[in-house]
């Protein structure tokens, strides 16, 4: 009887405590949509930045969070597929893998203020390049390559093996039988985990403030000579993201509608990223239903 | 004979760029694969190198630093010189993060507990979207959240100025949330069924057999979710330091405002100049980071070996 009582009542308890969870977490994500779409509009949306007066938007700091997404994806996704297939495909038990191993357990559990430190370092001062978009998506390059080898060698390793064997006894080589079967068999899991790191990406801001910098010089969204310092496409200015801007606003602004923009940046942040997860999981359906169905 | 002759070449010198492309392609691999031990040799050597700075050019004693709160990084020699003793750094950083983690890991646990043992199917089908969902969402956002919501209601309702190692450590504790979830979660579902099956049939409830059979069992899986979480509250930098006042003092109630290791370097960095003391400490506390996230990592490694594969 007893047992019966106090069995009732732990599983009441963990409802409870499971429905609080779920209640608070979905609270605020509910709260910092709604607090945005009062500041949210078209001129908020697209006009740059105010340093003093109040009515500033956000529209550079949008622009080069996607730039820089671009610009680390462009240095992640291939030397993490490439290493991912190592891990899968080549790689022989031993000290080696094991050494490959615990740097990728290093480097995802550092703190990511340590890798923007390691950014200051070597990729500001040591190039000698200043803040800089290149400076901030090589420091976030190292924040993602492990998990972006971790991902591809999960998914190569999710393809059936069948596949493989057939492959190789038809007297494909290795190397063809990973570009042209399990790349391929594997592409659903990858895309649908680069999609999700890239949200990671997306909002990431302690790595960028002492590499990207936390200022945004004017752009002219006309300029498109890569060359120019004005133009946004030049990698080797200075760019402040959405996710560094949220911090910079509370932190050290002195414009009069401290809140206004910050609750903003917070929804349009927040909104890219749950895109990002809902994309990624849709993606990841979609492909597969098209690859396996036919 | 002449014909066969030439297709045998064809073939030869086909298998010939095959194994080019072979050796070329698993070499690419390989340097790819190297790379990330290269950088992650290269970031313990750079942060390495200018953490230990201050002990052997700035000649700051190991004393000094661990052991003494007195923090004065540009005092003038007339006044006595300056002082970087990180003890007060050390401890918030410590207190923020194990308060986090002490209020996250119990609810975390209910929570994973609740997702693969109690909950219908649709709670499952709603919970786990969620989490994940949830572990994508900016730190900065929370430490935002935390800014708006949680100081103003510190301040007015249980006392101090809101800024507080109170409002830090509830931030972190709902930022690690998904975290020990996540990882609880998949330990918990990688459990042979038979062995709740078997409590059953001996006669135990559903809450005796997760209490004696499946929590123990999935001990070293939920440790290794805890100490994550830990170690992303320690090395939190933006949400904390928007929230905990930081001021240089050991806290002595709650309600006091704090500094961390995180909050510290985060604030400084940028106004200190290269190869002062002041910066040159301040990279000794990112070694200590590095070093604390070694120490994580081992841990995990020794527990999850000691609790073998469940």
């Amino acid at each position: 009887m007893n047992a019966r009582l106090a069995n009732r009542i732990a599983l009441s308890l963990f409802w409870l405590g499971a429905g609080l969870v779920l209640v608070l977490l979905l609270g605020l994500l509910f709260f910092i949509l709604f607090e945005g779409t009062r500041a949210i509009s078209w001129d908020f949306l697209t006009s740059p930045a105010a340093t003093t007066r109040s009515g500033g938007g956000i529209g550079p700091q949008i622009f080069n969070s996607f730039y820089l997404l671009i610009l680390t994806m462009f240095i992640t996704i291939p030397i993490g597929l490439l290493a991912g297939v190592y891990m899968a495909e080549y790689a022989k038990k031993g000290p080696l893998i094991e050494l490959i191993r615990l740097s990728i357990e290093t480097l995802t559990s550092l703190p990511s203020i340590v890798v923007g430190l390691f950014g200051l370092l070597f990729f500001v001062n040591y190039t000698g390049w200043g803040y800089s978009l290149m400076a901030g998506a090589l420091t976030l390059a190292v924040i993602n390559l492990p998990m972006m080898v971790r991902i591809s060698e999960e998914a190569i390793q999710g393809v059936v093996p069948d596949l493989r064997e057939a492959s190789l006894a038809l007297g494909a080589t290795r190397w063809q039988t990973i570009w042209r079967i399990m790349i391929p068999a594997a592409l659903p899991a990858l895309i649908t985990g680069i999609i999700i790191t890239s949200g990671r990406v997306f909002g990431e801001a302690a790595a960028l403030l002492y590499t990207a910098g936390m200022s945004s010089p004017a752009l002219d969204f006309s300029n498109w000579n890569i060359y120019s310092p004005t133009s946004p496409l030049n990698p080797f200015r200075p760019a402040e993201t959405l996710a560094v801007h949220i911090w910079k606003v509370n932190a050290e602004a002195i414009i009069p509608d401290v809140k206004r923009v910050a609750n903003g940046s917070a929804a349009v942040l927040i909104s890219i990223v749950l895109i990002f997860n809902l994309l990624a999981r849709w993606l990841g359906h979609y492909i597969n239903r098209k690859l396996t169905a036919a | 004979m002449a014909k066969s002759s030439f297709s045998f070449k064809t073939n030869s010198w086909l298998i010939k760029r095959k194994r080019y492309h072979e050796i070329g392609g698993k070499t690419l691999a390989f340097i790819c694969a190297a790379m990330v031990i290269i950088l992650t040799l290269a970031l313990v050597y750079f942060i390495g190198t200018k953490g230990l700075a201050a002990f052997f050019i700035n000649k700051v004693s190991f004393k000094e630093f661990f052991l003494s709160t007195e923090w004065w990084p540009d005092r003038p020699l007339i006044e006595g010189g300056p002082k970087v003793g990180a003890l007060s750094f050390i401890i918030g950083s410590l207190v923020v993060s194990m308060l986090a983690v002490l209020v996250s890991a119990p609810l975390s646990i209910m929570v994973a507990v609740f997702m693969v043992e109690i909950a219908p199917a649709w709670g499952q089908r709603l919970l786990q979207p969620a989490i994940e969902l949830l572990a994508g969402i900016p730190s900065v956002v929370y430490g935002y959240i935390g800014l708006i919501l949680l100081v103003p209601f510190i301040r007015d309702y249980i006392g101090g100025n809101g800024f507080s190692v109170l409002a830090g450590f509830l931030v972190l504790a709902v930022m690690i949330l998904p975290t020990i979830i996540s990882v609880s979660t998949d330990s918990l579902r990688s459990l042979p069924h038979q062995w709740k099956e078997a409590a059953f049939a001996l006669g135990s409830t559903h809450w005796q057999a997760i209490r004696l059979v499946l929590l123990p069992a999935a001990r070293s899986g939920i440790i290794t979710g805890i100490v994550l979480g830990l170690a992303r509250a320690f090395g939190e930098a933006l949400a904390v330091q928007m929230v905990i006042g930081n001021t240089r003092k050991i806290p002595t109630s709650i309600l006091d405002p704090v500094m961390t290791l995180t909050s510290a370097i985060t604030m400084d960095m940028g106004y200190t100049t290269t190869g002062s003391l002041w910066n040159n400490a301040l990279w000794t506390m990112s070694l200590i980071l590095l070093g604390l996230s070694f120490f994580f990592i081992l841990t995990i490694k020794v527990v999850s070996k000691k609790g073998g594969r469940y």
